[in-house]
């Protein structure tokens, strides 16, 4: 067994996680943990939906600044996919998306304050990041041969529309729909920084204790979610990109002063602002490097490793809950829904209830973690299952599951894992904003402090750490010959 | 007077020699057929003709090269992509002008598959999907045409009236084919290619099928 690469790499990722655990600091700190999640779960069995009248606005405004932040970062992102071959393009992309939609928020809130402009921008620009580097990986797969075919002289615009865009045309389709119900998502957490979306009324609820309302309201996320195919449609869709605009809400007003003093006074290192000298700003950044960045940087890496491994084992516990390999109908309907849920829930939303309910520490932010990506790749290898053709008498149980399954989709599972590596790490860094001492709450601490100057520089590190781990995960999957397609 | 003069054509596929070094020339009113067994070069020898004419050829390639998500209108429509301007072909791929859809019209008529114009190309069988990529190689109105192949998926009387629609529309040719009896027929010339080299090179009226067996 250990003569396969792939195994040796799981168990070498396994050991690094078991080793985080021991320094990790994983505790249920609250009195009455057990109590508190029954009552939740008692919350969301008798939702309340008409405590306020805020929810419904609260949930048109998540779809409005969805639709407009998606679609503001697919038309920035296409038209940076056309030039994604020159390098700067592709570093300024990977930076863009390497910070994560609430750093963005919190940036843009800074000043443009509670503008709908902060909410659109901390949306489209790490999407545009995103969608280029998609969207160019899609294009370069088109069928070349009907663009040699063309005569000479057809205009590069005229090619480009027949020859690339056609070809393609059904999979930018899919994977914009995809990024539409991940900008739902995105939507619904920048609530949690103060924006009028679903997040903010799910704080307010429960830190007032009032769990029916929250159940409530995740509830709506869910069907609003789940019926996206039923109301997203080819032909309504124009109609909602003109609207959606409209339903961002007023805001506050924009003081450009706020703007001007930002970028010329409040992110310039404040020993340089104040003239000190060089001597001075070493002390700063040596400073800011021992006391926020590194234990930033540690628990950010020790988290995101555990957070790894456990979503690699629930997702290999849960693919056979919707695998058409075992059981019957009524399991798989149950595990469906099990895993619709888990994978639709944002793990920041997972993340705070579970640190509501079991107080401050690694554990939430793992099992949210887990529970999200391991939703996802469940899902999706347990799909890959439905195709498998076995043998007829082949075992069943536990050994179809070990000898038959596993061995099978083993490859596409570690894909899909070390594909999701940077994204787990991406979110460790901003659950620091609930109180986990990763990168996230350094960021966070440094913002209430108005040390913007700090701030910033946390989150340079925070890209430069996710761009770090991509291109480790791209490596790793190179090493091993895992191929996917970037849809989960 | 030769209207082509092809000399030292060569072609290496991982550092083999596969095609050549051949010369030969190519007369304005010439429909040669170029024969032999498969992995031959016949497709190498196409394409190499290809990069030395283009401007001046309209190419079916074996693979065909059609768009699967574009109707068949827009496909052959691409023959002709040079002549209008980019706002012409932006209108045209939502909404085809009136006397476009009628030129393509009438040669899908000539290859009697009028009823497919709007049928997105995935949805064709192998043989009309053939005869869309004959009809966009026409529509193309190139003086020279290269094709790979161009009927091998179309039945007997189906494939003679492509074959003499396509000497009707261009005024030269030169199209690789495996029917020994269709390329005496049709061509005027026939030029058998073995291990890359020129076997036989001879006007279609003074060879028999038998000749061409030689090659295979």
């Amino acid at each position: 067994m250990l003569a396969y690469p792939t195994v040796r790499t799981s168990f070498l990722f396994l050991a690094i996680a078991l080793a985080g655990l021991l320094v990790a600091d994983i505790a249920i700190t609250t009195s009455n943990p057990w109590q508190d999640l029954g009552r939740f779960f008692l919350g969301v069995a008798t939702p309340n939906f008409f405590s306020t009248e805020g929810l419904f606005t609260a949930l048109l405004r998540t779809v409005a600044f969805a639709f407009v932040g998606v679609t503001l970062g697919s038309i920035c992102g296409f038209l940076l996919a056309l030039i994604y071959r020159f390098l700067p393009v592709r570093i300024f992309c990977a930076f863009i998306r390497a910070i994560h939609e609430l750093f963005w928020a919190l940036i843009f809130l800074q000043f443009f304050g509670f503008h709908p402009l902060t909410g659109v921008l901390a949306i489209a620009i790490p999407y545009a990041g995103i969608f280029a580097k998609v969207y160019s990986e899609i294009l370069e797969q088109a069928d070349p041969e009907p663009a040699r075919l063309l005569p000479p002289g057809t205009h590069a615009f005229a090619a480009f529309l027949y020859a690339r865009i056609p070809d393609c045309w059904a999979q930018l389709r899919t994977y914009t729909a995809y990024r539409l119900e991940c900008g739902l998502r995105s939507s619904a957490i920048l609530g949690f920084v103060g924006l009028p979306t679903l997040g903010f009324y799910l704080e307010a609820s429960f830190s007032q204790g009032q769990y029916s309302d929250a159940g409530a309201m995740l509830i709506l996320f869910y069907v609003l979610i789940a019926t996206i195919p039923l109301w997203v449609r080819p032909r309504l869709l124009p109609a909602y990109v003109v609207a959606a605009p409209f339903f961002l809400g007023e805001g506050l007003p924009i003081v450009w002063g706020n703007v001007k003093r930002f970028f010329t006074e409040d992110i310039i290192p404040s020993p340089i602002r104040k003239g000190e000298g060089l001597a001075e700003l070493s002390g700063w950044m040596s400073d800011l490097m021992i006391n926020e960045a590194l234990p930033g940087i540690w628990n950010t890496v020790v988290l995101t490793q555990i957070a790894l491994v456990a979503t690699g084992i629930l997702s290999l516990l849960a693919f056979p809950l919707i695998s058409n390999h075992f059981g019957g109908p009524v399991r798989r309907t149950s595990g469906h829904i099990f895993l619709v849920i888990a994978r639709s829930t944002p793990e920041y939303i997972l993340a705070y209830i579970l640190l509501q309910l079991w107080g401050p520490s690694m554990l939430p932010a793992v099992v949210a973690l887990a529970l999200h990506n391991g939703g996802i790749i469940g899902h999706l290898i347990g799909r890959q299952t439905n195709t498998l053709q076995l043998r007829p008498d082949a075992p069943t149980g536990f050994a179809r599951y070990s000898w038959e399954l596993v061995p099978r989709v083993y490859h596409s599972f570690l894909a899909f894992l070390f594909y999701r590596w940077e994204i787990i790490m991406r979110e460790t860094a901003i659950l620091g904003i609930l109180g986990i001492y990763t990168l996230g709450f350094y960021v966070d601490s440094a913002i209430q402090n108005i040390r913007f100057d700090r701030a910033m520089v946390l989150i340079l590190i925070t890209a430069l750490l996710n761009i770090g781990i991509d291109a480790l995960g791209r490596h790793i999957r190179r090493k091993l010959a895992l191929q996917t397609m970037p849809t989960c | 007077m030769a209207e082509f003069d092809f000399q030292g054509l060569t072609a290496s596929f991982n550092g083999e020699r596969v095609i050549g070094p051949l010369s030969f020339q190519v007369h304005r009113g010439d429909h040669i057929g170029l024969v032999g067994k498969s992995g031959a070069g016949k497709s190498t020898l196409i394409r190499l003709l290809y990069d030395r004419l283009e401007a001046k050829a309209a190419l079916v390639p074996q693979a065909l090269g059609l768009v699967n998500a574009l109707p068949v209108f827009h496909n052959v429509f691409m023959g002709q992509l040079d002549r209008h301007s980019a706002w012409y072909n932006a209108v045209t791929l939502v909404r085809p002008f009136r006397k476009d859809r009628e030129a393509v019209r009438l040669l899908l008529e000539e290859l009697a598959i009028p009823e497919k114009q709007w049928a997105p190309a995935a949805s064709l069988s192998g043989g009309q999907r053939q005869r869309v990529a004959i009809a966009r190689a026409v529509y193309r109105q190139a003086p020279v045409l290269l094709a790979d192949e161009p009927i091998s998926a179309l039945d007997g009387p189906m494939a003679q009236q492509v074959m003499a629609m396509l000497t009707k529309h261009f005024s030269t040719s030169i199209v690789a084919m495996h029917d020994v009896d269709l390329a005496l027929a049709h061509c005027t010339r026939i030029i058998g290619i073995q291990n890359g080299q020129i076997a036989l090179d001879a006007p279609a009226s003074e060879i028999a099928a038998a000749d061409i067996a030689t090659l295979y």
